[in-house]
């Protein structure tokens, strides 16, 4: 498959709107604007089957449709670059090296949506990604496709590069909805949902970086093209998997929606560090259940991952060796749960909180009989219970954990110690 | 009574334009009130209120919910270690502890020099390339206990 969102990544400086435009660049977005209706750009979308990359894997084309079409008044796009689900570090790659891909994006997708004014929400931590944003967009301002009279014609769309503050919820949409109206990223009851009120009270659609920066390929070459790519009908395009872990060779690789788990890990990521053997491996970022080495066969798409019992969730794979504690992994990540809950409701709050207390005394040797049974309790409690799926998360961490590894938690108990670290 | 630099008042001026409202212009005012005056300190969240056009109790929930915003005093140099699960399989803790014994502080402390303050933080988005250490704006990527111990010792000379 030839690359879409990495081409030319490496050899050229993309972020130069001059190399960016000379490799064809914001002729889709050109197009789009200058030649087809809403209708048929929203059309075209939902034929290539895209579905959304920041996790949920709802279709594109299908939210962007939701927006009403008789609202009257401003509607706002939000480009979701808070990128934190731990092991996940894909928009970044795009972000830093290939912006304007991701502006032209937005142009189509606002345009779509009729929005004039539209947000970049990026984590405050990538410093970096967000002064080449701002460089790039000041860049695409210049060339006239952003701003007023855009490709000259009477549409107008500008893009604001809005910086968050350290925060995981707010890569939950209506959490990232509120932190840009300069609240506290706490997430909002559903309904309404965001298209119908969304930022500012206007209608809104939250996309991901990697959903936004498919969409001029796809405008270029047609919906149908890009159907043709990955596992149709449901499960096109390309996807970028972040492989982290112990692997020889950690990064990002664009490939067809579909590829194997295993060939993955194995062949692209270049297998097992150290000439270790696999014990298990997380497949789509920290919330997703850990999947076992006899699993690694599965096709990392949306369905193949839900038939397996786990998620693709943002496809951020980490990859963990036969020396790990799995008591001491899921202990790091339930710390980093309760210390993202934003507070509102008490089963995320509460729950987490006590998941690490009872991980924790569990890894010092502490643990008591019944205590994987509290925490099976505990997670089954928070799961379906929140207004967001934060609290979920941590559950299907937890869950997944326990059921692919609890002989290894229930030798914690009974051997008073880590049967594994040596510390 | 602290205030802005011309520059950062400009700055304001410009937000406060491209926002809808004026209260998204709380968290860019806010970054630019901790690179102006080094922490959010009560007083700078008076003072961010009055500029932005919101309740100091609003300035106060929103600067307590994000992590970025320092509500204590910093180092120079703010060393954020990540130590989330693949910074973590890759040895992070490790990499705590080499900061711990070079800078002589425990985490969440600063130097009596003012010069470093060390956090454990979470997930930094950088996960192909741990253990990754953030020092103020920049990133440090496959970080090895010799290489911390190199760069802490090249920020001192500077």
């Amino acid at each position: 498959m030839e690359q879409i969102l990495l081409k030319n990544v490496e050899g050229t400086k993309l972020a130069d709107i001059k190399n960016y435009t000379a490799a064809g660049g914001y002729e889709s977005a050109k197009k789009a604007i200058t030649s087809m209706t809403i209708a048929q750009i929203i059309d075209e979308v939902k034929k290539s089957g895209l579905r959304g990359r920041g996790g949920a894997g709802f279709p594109a084309g299908m939210k962007w449709d939701f927006v009403p079409k008789d609202f009257k008044g401003p509607r706002h796009l939000c480009c979701n670059a808070d990128e934190g689900e731990p092991g996940t570090f894909k928009d970044r790659e795009l972000l830093e090296k290939n912006p304007h891909l991701l502006i032209e994006g937005m142009i189509i997708a606002s345009y779509a949506i009729g929005a004039e004014l539209s947000f970049i929400y990026i984590r405050g931590e990538f410093v970096k990604a967000a002064n080449t944003l701002e460089a790039a967009i000041a860049q695409a301002r210049k060339q006239g496709f952003l701003g007023e009279k855009i490709f000259g014609t009477d549409k107008k769309v500008d893009i604001v590069v809005h910086r968050g503050a350290g925060a995981y919820i707010c890569g939950e949409e209506t959490a990232l909805i509120e932190s840009i109206e300069g609240e506290r990223g706490n997430p909002r009851v559903r309904p309404p949902f965001p298209a119908v009120v969304g930022v500012f009270g206007k209608p809104t659609v939250v996309n991901n970086v990697e959903t936004l920066a498919a969409v001029p390929s796809i405008i270029k070459n047609s919906g149908q093209w890009y159907a043709a790519i990955g596992v149709p009908p449901k499960n096109t395009g390309s996807k970028l998997y972040a492989v982290s872990g112990h692997v020889n060779k950690p990064g990002v690789y664009e490939l067809p929606m579909g590829t194997s788990l295993k060939d993955l890990i194995y062949n692209y990521a270049g297998g097992i560090k150290n000439d270790k053997q696999l014990k298990g491996v997380i497949p789509g970022g920290s919330s997703t259940p850990v999947l076992l080495p006899e699993e690694i066969g599965v096709s990392m798409d949306f369905d193949s991952l839900a038939k397996a019992g786990s998620m693709l969730g943002s496809a951020a794979v980490i990859v963990m060796d036969e020396d790990v504690c799995t008591v001491e992994e899921s202990l790091r990540l339930s710390e980093f749960y309760a210390h993202e809950s934003c507070g509102q409701c008490t089963p995320c709050r509460e729950g987490t909180v006590w998941m690490t207390k009872i991980l924790d005394r569990i890894e010092h040797g502490q643990g008591v009989q019944g205590d994987v049974e509290l925490l099976e309790r505990v997670s089954a409690n928070i799961m379906g219970n929140t207004l967001c799926p934060l609290g979920d998360a941590a559950a299907m961490m937890m869950l997944g954990f326990l059921k692919k590894f609890k002989a290894e938690f229930a030798q914690h108990i009974q051997m008073k110690k880590c049967p594994i670290n040596k510390k | 009574m602290i205030q802005f630099s011309q520059s950062a008042r400009e700055k304001v001026e410009e937000l406060k334009r491209v926002y809808p409202t004026k209260d998204a212009c709380l968290l860019p005012v806010l970054h630019i009130a901790q690179k102006e005056f080094g922490y959010i300190s009560p007083e700078v969240m008076e003072y961010v209120a009055g500029v932005v056009g919101v309740s100091p109790a609003r300035v106060y929930g929103v600067a307590t919910f994000y992590t970025m915003y320092n509500k204590k005093p910093v180092g120079k140099y703010h060393v954020q270690v990540c130590t989330n699960i693949s910074c973590h399989l890759e040895g992070s803790a490790q990499i705590v502890n080499t900061l711990k014994s070079v800078l002589g502080i425990e985490e969440g402390q600063t130097t009596k020099d003012n010069m470093f303050t060390l956090s454990a933080v979470e997930c930094l988005g950088a996960c192909g390339f741990g253990p990754v250490v953030q020092i103020n704006d920049d990133y440090y990527e496959q970080c090895t206990e010799q290489k911390v111990k190199e760069i802490i010792e090249g920020l001192r000379k500077k």
